[in-house]
């Protein structure tokens, strides 16, 4: 099969995801109802409930799993680690104090968009943070002092988390850990709207990366014969995977295992070229998570569960599978 | 055509209290083969990294085709020059022929797809280094030495007025070592400058037009193989004794000269002589 199949095969999963995801719910939607909401005919409550609900959710929950699963591939490439996922820098810890803090000093008063802007300012704090840990070390950016700085700001982090959750009286702390738990059930179209517009110029760039991204997964002294500037090209994948993580965490919480897994099964499937690993691996990562979020809310109807038990539930097996592979 | 020199260069890396080189000056010239020479820790590699613009020297200046290395930049280098760095390993299993294209990255950019060009550059590099057989394996099922071989295809791949290659022949057997150098030599002949790090020394008389022997980040000497391997040069920088005979031949490289290390104790001999002498 050749590459542009693939992808061709991807997109149509995703679009069955997608289209699954908005027909199922506690009022199963037929095809003919679901065309007739977009469109705008039919009865209003169906409408709304395409419109408002599930579709928002449907593609959010799509491009979090690409943002995502584009942020894992270019870590393991940039930090030439299997292990690294889009969490592994401390994004989401800084991102989770952002969130917890803004839930516990507001309490009742902080709406969604004000979570979602502290998680964005905890995220960015994080990357500027561990970068700078990393930076001052040597002139080099040496990936593995990145690596460090990353575990240890997260670590740090997650004791703030504690500390705020100590002090935060009971309906603060359940919304906190509801935060952490990662959901899509606050999609808005403007918060499609938002990521979309950070995840854009993102792909873009790591559209261009791909090759440098594959010479670095060889060694940066190779990449850099091979007329890449390793530097350069280091603190732009390090700035864009950040942010796309970022930009995702804002809107929906810590969301894990698309991350690190996806991009795995990509390459294992079909070679490790980022050419293809990303691209494809935006489209897998949409559609898993489109169906993980489907499962979580109709699983165990009318309980919803944290999506990130799904993805979990199928990441840890096969997580344990690779390493068990990785071993052999 | 592409020749490197450099004049007076010192390089010291942060942590070391010796300088890795120590007044470096040497010709590189173009369309021939040169091969650096020296013992463990000499500054062979540094100075390979010196020339590519890797390292940047802390007194001195090396050029490359006449012009500071370090206003090249890392594209231009790596469209003119092909190098094989000393050691590498890929984080994620991808296979040879895959390993190979890359050496086209430098002349495709970021967005160009292969060309009918490229694919007939790639398959050619692996023809001539004997990885053609083995294209579609993931690198990491691969030998020391057959991986190394593919990594010599992509230098080739890249088709470039230079080649620059650390050790490329360690891993290989006797066979695909000798392979290699007649590969560089022909590349010599055919106009494309060769410079050379190894440590074996009578490969490199036989397949060098120019040899350099560095010693403590010193030039030790500089010029043709019969110039620089010579019994006391040898002696001196290595440490240990030696004869120098003659390639027997039959073939091009007859009489050229070949170091043949005596056993350790002539040395011990040699020392006591020493000592003798010196009481």
């Amino acid at each position: 099969m050749k590459p542009a199949a693939r992808l061709v095969l991807l997109l149509a999963i995703l679009a069955v995801a997608l289209l699954a995801a908005v027909r199922l719910g506690a009022v199963p939607l037929t095809l003919r109802q679901v065309v007739d909401a977009a469109r705008g005919t039919g009865d209003a409550t169906t409408i709304a409930i395409v419109r408002r609900l599930r579709l928002p959710r449907a593609l959010l929950a799509a491009m979090v799993g690409g943002a995502l699963a584009a942020s894992g591939a270019t870590f393991q490439a940039l930090l030439r680690n299997p292990l690294a996922e889009p969490y592994v820098l401390g994004i989401s810890g800084g991102a989770a104090v952002g969130a917890v803090f803004a839930i516990a000093l507001l309490g009742a008063a902080a709406s969604g968009g004000i979570v979602a802007l502290c998680a964005l300012a905890g995220a960015v704090l994080a990357i500027v943070l561990v970068f700078r840990i990393a930076a001052v070390a040597g002139r080099a950016l040496d990936t593995r002092i990145l690596l460090l700085a990353g575990v240890v700001v997260g670590a740090f982090f997650n004791a703030c988390i504690l500390l705020a959750l100590t002090f935060a009286d009971a309906d603060a702390f359940r919304s906190a850990i509801f935060w952490m738990m990662g959901s899509f059930s606050g999609a808005t179209w403007r918060s499609i709207g938002l990521l979309g517009a950070a995840m854009v110029p993102a792909f873009i760039l790591l559209a261009a990366l791909a090759r440098p991204l594959n010479l670095l997964s060889v060694g940066e002294e190779t990449a850099a014969y091979l007329g890449t500037r390793v530097e350069r090209t280091k603190l732009l994948a390090y700035g864009t995977a950040s942010l796309l993580t970022a930009s995702a965490v804002a809107v929906s919480g810590v969301i894990g295992f698309v991350g690190l897994v996806i991009p795995h099964v990509v390459r294992m499937l079909w070679g490790a070229d980022h050419r293809f690993l990303l691209p494809a691996s935006i489209l897998a990562g949409a559609a898993f998570v489109v169906l993980a979020d489907t499962l979580a809310r109709t699983a165990a109807a009318p309980t919803e569960l944290p999506v990130g038990v799904v993805t979990a539930f199928v990441g840890v097996p096969f997580f344990i599978y690779l390493l068990r592979r990785r071993a052999a | 055509m592409s020749g490197w020199s450099c004049r007076g260069v010192t390089f010291r890396y942060p942590e070391s209290s010796r300088p890795a080189l120590d007044g470096v000056s040497l010709e590189v010239p173009a369309g021939a083969c040169t091969a650096v020479l020296g013992p463990n820790g000499s500054g062979k590699s540094t100075l390979l990294r010196l020339l590519l613009g890797t390292l940047r020297a802390e007194a001195g200046e090396a050029r490359l085709d006449d012009r500071p290395v370090l206003e090249w930049t890392r594209e231009a280098i790596a469209r003119q020059v092909g190098v094989v760095p000393q050691g590498e390993e890929a984080a994620f299993p991808m296979t040879v022929r895959e390993l190979v294209a890359m050496g086209r990255y430098p002349h495709l950019g970021p967005w160009r797809r292969e060309g009918e060009a490229d694919r007939h550059a790639v398959e050619r590099a692996m023809r001539r280094c004997d990885v053609l057989a083995f294209a579609q394996r993931p690198i990491g099922t691969l030998s020391g030495g057959e991986r190394q071989r593919a990594r010599v295809a992509r230098a080739l791949a890249q088709e470039p007025a230079a080649l620059a290659l650390d050790e490329p022949t360690a891993a290989l057997d006797v066979a695909h070592e000798m392979a290699i150098f007649e590969l560089m030599r022909d590349l010599g002949r055919a106009g494309t400058t060769v410079l050379l790090v190894t440590h074996n020394l009578n490969l490199a008389a036989r397949y060098a037009d120019r040899l350099v022997l560095l010693d403590r980040g010193r030039v030790a000497a500089q010029g043709t193989p019969a110039q620089v391997l010579t019994r006391e040069t040898v002696e001196r920088v290595y440490g240990w004794p030696v004869r120098i005979g003659q390639h027997p031949g039959p073939g091009p490289d007859t009489g050229a000269p070949q170091v043949v290390p005596l056993s350790g104790e002539a040395c011990a001999r040699m020392a006591h002589a020493r000592e003798a002498a010196d009481a």
